[in-house]
Parts: C-alpha cells; sequence; structure tokens
C-alpha cells in the first residue's frame, strides 16, 4: 500500500520528522501548561519589575521611602495619597514595602550565586577529583550540614559586620555571604550525586571512547546535564534565602535602619501592632507571596524538568 | 559524631572570637584593674589558642565554662532556657505529626477531590509561608482583631514576657507558638504522608486485602496507613530536633524565655562560652536525633539494613 512517490514522501515526513526540540523547549511546554506556575512566574515578574523600576521612576514609588517623613500622618492606614498607609514617621509604607522587596530579591539572588558557585565547585570535585578529595570535601559537607543554620548566619553577619574590605563593606554582601557561606551542602551533594551518575552512563562512555579530553567531557557532557536539578534546586533555594534574610532582619541582624528589608519591616511594624496593624501586614503578605511565587515556580520547574518524578 | 562535634566547636569558637569587640568593650569607665580582673575570671587574658585548648579541656568533662551575664554557669543557662522550649517543641511535634499525619491521609483519599485540594493548598502554603509571618497574622486575627485572649487575661504581645513562667503549665499560653512552630513542619509531613499514601494504595497486598473481603476500614487503617507511615518516620527525627530546639524568630515573636532568644542576645553581648555552649548544644541534639532516626527506621523496616 505504500506509495514511494514524492507526496508520499513528503507526507511520512511530515508524520515521522517532527521539528527538532531539545530539552528546554520541551520542558518550556510542559512548564507552560502548569498553571500555577505561571500565574506565579506573571505575578512574580510584576513585582519584580515594579521593585526594580520604583527605584528610577518617581511615579511607581510616589515618595521616598526613607527621606519622606510627615509627622502629621503618621500611622495612617491604606488610602490613595498612601496605598498601603504610613508608618511611625510618616515615612510611606508603599515605597518602603518596594525597597524592601528588591533589596530581599538582590539578596536572595546573590546568595544564590554563592551558593551555585561553591556547590557545584565543591560537588563536581568531589565526584572527579579522586577518592581523597571526596573523602574531604563530603566531611566538610557534613560539618557545615550539621552547623546550626542560623546560628552560623548570625554569627557570620556578626564578624563581618564591621569589615571594610571593597566588596565586603557593603552590607548586602555580608548578609548574603553569612547566608550562602553555610547553604551550598544541599547543592553539593546533589551535584556530586549527578555527576557520579552521569558518570556511568553511556554517552560519556561513547565520548571517552572517543577520545574526549577529561576537560572536554566534563564541560560539555556532565555539567549542562547537572544544570536541570540545579535550576530547581537554586529556585527553591531563592524562598529560603528570602526567608533567612527576613529573619535576621526580624532578629536585629539585618540591614542597618533606615534602609528597609523585609524583615525589618516586619519586626518595625510588630512593635506598633496594637495601634495600626496595617503597618505589619503589608510586609508580611509581601514576604508570604515572594515565597510562594518561587515555591511554585520550583514545583513546576521540577515537574517540567524531570518527567519522570511525575 | 565527636569529630563532627569537634569541627563545629573549632569554627564556632574562631569565629565568634572574629566577632568585632569584646565582652566588656561597651562597659563605660571601668578602670584598668577592674578589666584586668575581669579578663582574668574569664580566661581572656590568654592567647586565643590557650583559650581554645583550656575550653576544649573543659568540654571534654563536661564544663561549658560560665556566661558573662550574671556570672553563671552556662549548662545552667541552656537548662532553663531549653526546659520552656522542650515543653513548647514537644506540644508543637504532637500537633504537627497528628495533624500532618491526618490531612495526608485525607488527601490521597480523596485524591483529586475538593478536600485533596484543600490539602494539598494548606501544606504549600504552610512550607511557603515564614513561621513569623504567619505567628504575626495569627496574632493580629486571634489576639487583637478576635480578641479572644484578652477574656483569659492576655494583653498584647508586651503582656505576655511573663506567661511562660516554667514549671506552671497553662494550656491557653501555649496555643498561638505551637501552632505557629507547628505550621511547617506539620505542612511537610502532610506532603510526605499523601505521596506515600497514594503509592502504599497502589500495591498489590492492598488489592488482595481488599480481595479478601476486609472492611474498607480495616485496609485503610492496618494496612495502608501503618506501610505509609515509614517515609514519614524518616522526616520525624530531623523535624522533632529542629521544633525541640525552638525556632529563634517564634521565640522572640511571642517573648519566649527559651534557648533561641538566649543565643541571639549571646551574639550580642560577646558571651563567649554562652555561644559556644548553645551551638554545641544545637549540634550535638541534632546528631542525637538523627542517629536515633535511623535506629528507629531500621527497627521498623527490617528491608534496611546497615553495613
Amino acid at each position: 500500500m505504500t506509495t514511494y512517490d514524492a507526496a508520499g514522501i513528503a507526507e511520512f515526513e511530515k508524520i515521522a520528522v517532527r521539528p527538532q526540540r531539545n530539552l528546554w523547549s520541551d520542558a518550556f511546554r510542559r512548564l507552560r501548561r502548569n498553571h500555577l506556575a505561571m500565574v506565579a512566574l506573571v505575578l512574580l515578574a510584576t513585582i519584580t519589575i515594579l521593585a526594580f523600576a520604583a527605584d528610577y521612576v518617581s511615579n511607581i514609588e510616589r515618595y521616598n521611602p526613607y527621606d519622606d517623613q510627615d509627622f502629621s500622618r503618621i500611622q495612617e492606614g491604606p488610602s490613595w495619597d498612601h496605598f498601603f498607609g504610613t508608618d511611625n514617621l510618616g515615612r510611606d509604607n508603599w515605597a518602603r514595602v518596594l525597597a524592601g522587596v528588591r533589596i530581599s530579591l538582590q539578596i536572595a539572588i546573590g546568595t544564590q550565586i554563592v551558593v551555585v558557585t561553591l556547590g557545584v565547585l565543591v560537588g563536581s570535585l568531589a565526584a572527579l577529583g579522586g577518592r581523597t578529595i571526596d573523602n574531604l570535601l563530603m566531611r566538610a559537607t557534613d560539618i557545615a550540614y550539621a552547623f546550626p543554620d542560623l546560628l552560623f548566619i548570625i554569627l557570620m553577619r556578626a564578624v563581618l559586620l564591621d569589615s571594610s574590605a571593597p566588596v565586603v563593606s557593603d552590607e548586602r554582601v555580608q548578609i548574603i555571604l553569612a547566608i550562602g557561606l553555610i547553604n551550598w551542602t544541599t547543592l553539593a551533594r546533589l551535584v556530586r550525586g549527578q555527576m557520579l551518575s552521569l558518570h556511568e552512563r553511556d554517552f560519556v562512555t561513547a565520548a571517552r571512547a572517543m577520545g574526549a579530553r577529561r576537560g572536554r567531557i566534563v564541560a560539555l557532557h556532565m555539567l549542562p546535564n547537572t544544570l536541570g536539578p540545579v535550576i530547581v534546586a537554586v529556585t527553591f533555594g531563592i524562598p529560603l534565602a528570602i526567608f533567612a534574610e527576613a529573619a535576621l532582619g526580624f532578629l536585629g541582624f539585618g540591614l542597618t535602619p533606615p534602609t528597609a528589608s523585609l524583615g525589618r519591616l516586619v519586626s518595625d511594624g510588630y512593635a506598633y501592632i496594637q495601634t495600626n496593624t496595617w503597618i505589619v501586614v503589608f510586609p508580611a503578605a509581601s514576604i508570604a507571596t515572594l515565597m510562594l511565587c518561587f515555591t511554585f515556580i520550583g514545583d513546576g520547574l521540577r515537574d517540567a524538568l524531570d518527567p519522570r518524578s511525575r | 559524631m565527636i569529630p563532627v562535634l569537634w569541627a563545629v566547636a573549632t569554627i564556632t569558637f574562631f569565629l565568634m572570637h572574629a566577632v568585632p569587640g569584646g565582652p566588656f568593650t561597651e562597659e563605660r569607665d571601668v578602670p584598668e584593674s577592674v578589666l584586668r580582673a575581669l579578663n582574668a575570671r574569664y580566661d581572656l587574658d590568654k592567647p586565643l589558642w590557650e583559650q581554645y585548648l583550656n575550653y576544649l579541656l573543659n568540654l571534654v568533662q563536661g564544663d561549658l565554662g560560665l556566661s558573662f551575664r550574671g556570672d553563671r554557669e552556662v549548662s545552667g543557662l541552656i537548662g532553663d532556657g531549653f526546659f520552656v522550649t522542650f515543653q513548647l517543641g514537644l506540644l508543637a511535634f504532637a500537633v504537627s505529626v497528628a495533624w500532618g499525619v491526618f490531612l495526608g491521609t485525607v488527601s490521597a483519599l480523596n485524591r483529586n477531590g475538593p478536600l485533596d485540594y484543600l490539602g494539598v493548598f494548606f501544606a504549600t502554603a504552610g512550607s511557603a509561608v515564614p513561621n513569623f509571618v504567619a505567628g504575626t497574622f495569627l496574632i493580629i486575627i486571634f489576639a487583637i482583631n478576635l480578641d479572644w485572649f484578652k477574656i483569659v487575661g492576655w494583653g498584647g504581645p508586651d503582656e505576655w514576657n511573663e506567661l511562660f513562667n516554667p514549671g506552671a503549665w497553662d494550656f491557653r499560653k501555649v496555643v498561638l507558638p505551637v501552632i505557629a512552630l507547628s505550621l511547617l513542619p506539620s505542612a511537610f509531613i502532610a506532603r510526605i504522608m499523601r505521596a506515600s499514601m497514594l503509592e502504599v494504595l497502589n500495591q498489590d497486598y492492598i488489592r488482595t486485602a481488599q480481595a479478601k473481603g476486609l472492611q474498607y476500614y480495616v485496609v485503610i487503617l492496618r494496612h495502608t496507613i501503618k506501610n505509609a507511615l515509614i517515609p514519614v518516620l524518616t522526616v520525624m527525627g530531623p523535624i522533632f530536633a529542629t521544633l525541640i530546639t525552638g525556632s529563634f524568630i517564634i521565640e522572640s515573636l511571642f517573648s519566649i524565655p527559651g534557648v533561641g532568644g538566649a543565643f541571639v542576645d549571646a551574639v550580642v553581648r560577646r558571651d563567649y562560652a554562652m555561644i559556644m555552649g548553645v551551638t554545641l548544644f544545637y549540634a550535638f541534639i541534632v546528631a542525637v536525633v538523627n542517629l536515633l532516626t535511623d535506629i528507629a527506621y531500621a527497627v521498623v523496616d527490617p528491608r534496611i539494613r546497615y553495613s
């Protein structure tokens, strides 16, 4: 019944040769079908753009988050003048929450840069560097893992507090380092496990059989294949970092006032919780929203990047 | 376990001495002689490495040193705080396990039904909303707006300071902190319980049990839940450890005089012995609980063997 004429072949090609898709476009298609993740993505993008644009566009920020104090209008509820009300010094809470979101996002992403750098480095060195290095690095990971997280973060923050080194003198960098230097263990273990299992896979053996050098195999074949799990881990790491930063701010180890991080806004607002609950509601809700968004996106990404996990 | 604890002790020791400022730098107008006597009393006049060796030596003998605060034994201070934290943690643990297992079971049995969605929503929200944010909203709603707690004589956060009197148990005092503490762990347990239930429900022995004509609730209670609890057991250990060591933030939010608050205070005051004591205490508890979890796991599931 088969016809081998040109039309038949064209028909066959239409069915058999679907447009080539790689892992990423497949994953993106799957992610797009996850409504919850897409809603979270859109919401997060909106918040991010708003928060960062507010730094440049005064129509969004409307008031200066730190300097515009109006003592005739302190502790007001939400109104058209002040979307989120005002705090105890008559500063606009909308502007302050936007500034807080900006700082939280910067710190969360900075932390993940530290975490990924350390985690991928330690993980791949442990997997590929031979027995001694593996043992050494894994013991170090165990120790970092056994260290009570928040204790380390508070201590490290205190150590870096008055540092005058060029980059570290920025308070945000101090907090990024404090959080990042303890949170890399999960990622290091993940990357090590991935690397070890990839090392035994057929395509790596094939590359080695074709004479590819070690560096090429690692850079071209192994690292890209760890990318999926790493991205998922980072997406889940961001809410943890936001939480850690907020906790630091809440406990009084955060950025020095008047700089407003979300944790500091919550703890400041908490002092006036009986006279005006609005002050604490908006920053608290912002933290929750940011963390929820990243969690939903992380869930979606995990399902999209690793279809077997379903 | 010992090498890890030693490493934790070493890192903490040198980190905290790297914190700028000393314990007595903030006290003004202290005569030179007094300062010298203070430093001698707390071993601070010796070189750092000697202090370190002395500390380790004392530690091995079970001596955690003296806190600068009121010149008290660190072990005593931790004991006091731990008494409060432990009570709360135990309660929160019981609540999280009960609530988490219940929620996970109900979710799994109503898979893709409205109850399931409600359960999954709670599990996601509970693990994504920070506990101090949840705690804040609990206080706003139940203590301020609804006024429930004023009825039993609770004012606002300011007046809660002395309510946690160790030794005098009062359930009404602990409701909000326990809810705030158990939110995250119960969400976590619910997630795991749901997944585990779904897996067990697909097993052949469940079908066999049903085929034998066993009643629905016998299959669920005796065959499904019992087996589904095994993965929950693995996470129960770490959850128990974190709960009984307390949450700094919840303790600070509810003004609970627990261990967490003591640590924050110690870092601010550069109370070296106290910082060391609390860190080691935490690391020790976590290590012990993890060990116990491994043992319990092997007892419950005979398929697991440690070589």
